[in-house]
């Protein structure tokens, strides 16, 4: 069985062409790209103003949850039948499938970005106060650079569940590496479909890896103990 | 909504395997975490394998799981065991870090405490370290359980019929009241599963609502 799954991907014939592998690599990192993008461009200010001001805590707390109870593929097919028909051409078909993935990601960038906020020290926010620092300034010099830690998180996850489910968007008959899924379940083709699971959860680790890296070094090293204990 | 009169029994019936399929592998995927959990945080060296290891678990997307599993587990793709075998892999890899964390959290005064009162290893987990953890513990049961709720409707694509059969059913008619309906409830079931943890995890620690010691 492992035999045929490597046999799968080591045929140079599966990488090439419009249907290959690496197209189908690039189009599903498109589609997840684009729509991690616009989640974090709604999310990540909606949950510092909420945050910052404390107003809408309750919607942010229920409104994530009842996101997250919102089934992919049943969201996908309503928003294919209420938006294919007002599109045309190709993004009839991407429109939907993007919704869908930009619903899935909101709900944990918006509570990491929240929660980091809303997690900075009292006396940390007192003390950039003290200092002269007006709202704005406080947000952006003080409580972002604190909140990142649990934004980049919130983005994290949001990563992992979105390369996860863009193999979906192959149902509506889009690219990505849900093809392999798809059509290897339709004729049959065992190691299609194993491949494809495969390369689905090898792209999730590496985009992963990736980002832990940047995390690193754009997280203040004041917050992550690396510059090692202050000595008076 | 005319057609959800006409079938509410039949939409009931898959109601109710929806909640077997996304329950039975909630208790399972708790009862296995629970000592994966405690290895991880018994022992730090454990720790990041176990966590990442099992995290990795979960970028596994459901529709290749669900396919894959009934050839490596030599069953019919039609086997409802699948979907169950499949939900509880998932159920772990959220689990077992909530888990270690949360008995990572219980505080090293109270286990030494416990431990001075004559409290063995085995006894001390179970009476001391668990319930204490509960709070952080059922806090990840409840997204494991909209998780589940969620993926299991995608159990439809192979076949195994639940509320996502609604979702295939409405889109291969282009009709969408089941579709609507089946979301609907969907969520409705999250918000049970929800107010069910809730109510167990509030039956198990009856020392959060004690009023604060009068001495």
């Amino acid at each position: 069985m492992i035999n045929r799954i490597i046999a799968w991907l080591a045929d140079v014939t599966h990488w090439q062409g419009d249907d290959g592998i690496l197209r189908r690599l690039v189009e599903h990192m498109e589609y997840s790209a684009v729509a991690l993008v616009i989640a974090a461009l709604i999310a990540i200010p909606l949950g510092l103003y909420i945050g910052h001001t404390g107003r809408g805590r309750f919607l942010v707390v229920n409104a994530v949850g009842a996101a997250r109870a919102i089934p992919s593929l049943g969201l996908l097919y309503l928003a294919f039948f209420w938006l294919a028909p007002r599109l045309s051409g190709e993004i009839a078909f991407l429109a939907p499938a993007g919704l869908v993935l930009v619903v899935l990601a909101i709900p944990p960038i918006l509570s990491g970005a929240y929660a980091g906020v809303e997690g900075v020290e009292p006396a940390v926010r007192d003390a950039a106060v003290g200092m002269g620092m007006r709202g704005t300034e406080v947000m952006r010099h003080v409580e972002l650079p604190c909140a990142l830690p649990l934004i980049l998180s919130g983005i994290r996850s949001a990563m992992l569940q979105v390369i996860a489910t863009a193999t979906i968007a192959a149902v509506l008959g889009l690219g990505g590496l849900g093809r392999f899924l798809i059509d290897g379940l339709a004729s049959q083709d065992f190691p299609q479909t194993a491949s494809g699971a495969i390369l689905v959860a090898v792209l999730a680790l590496a985009v992963d890896m990736v980002f832990a890296l940047v995390q690193r070094s754009v997280v203040s090293p004041g917050l992550t103990g690396r510059y090692g204990k202050v000595s008076l | 909504m005319t057609w959800l009169r006409d079938h509410f029994v039949d939409v009931l019936g898959l109601a109710g395997q929806h909640i077997y399929l996304a329950g039975v592998p909630l208790v399972l995927g708790l009862l296995i975490a629970l000592p994966l959990g405690w290895l991880a945080s018994r022992y730090k060296a454990l720790y990041p394998f176990l966590i990442i290891g099992t995290g990795l678990l979960y970028t596994i997307p459901s529709l290749a799981l669900f396919i894959m599993l009934p050839l490596l587990l030599g069953n019919g793709v039609l086997n409802p065991i699948n979907v169950l075998v499949a939900m509880t892999i998932y159920t772990v890899a959220l689990l077992v870090r909530t888990v270690a964390d949360g008995l990572g959290a219980v505080p090293d005064a109270v286990n030494q405490s416990a431990t001075a009162m004559g409290y063995k290893r085995l006894r001390r987990f179970m009476s001391v370290e668990l319930p204490l953890a509960v709070p952080v513990i059922s806090a990840g049961l409840r997204v494991a359980a909209v998780s589940n709720v969620s993926i299991v409707s995608v159990a439809t694509l192979i076949g195994v019929s639940q509320l996502g059969s609604l979702f295939t059913d409405g889109f291969s008619r282009a009709f969408l009241d089941p579709i609507i309906v089946g979301v609907v409830a969907c969520v409705l079931l999250a918000l049970l599963f929800d107010v069910a943890i809730l109510l167990v995890t509030r039956l198990a620690t009856p020392w959060q609502r004690a009023g604060s010691p009068t001495a």
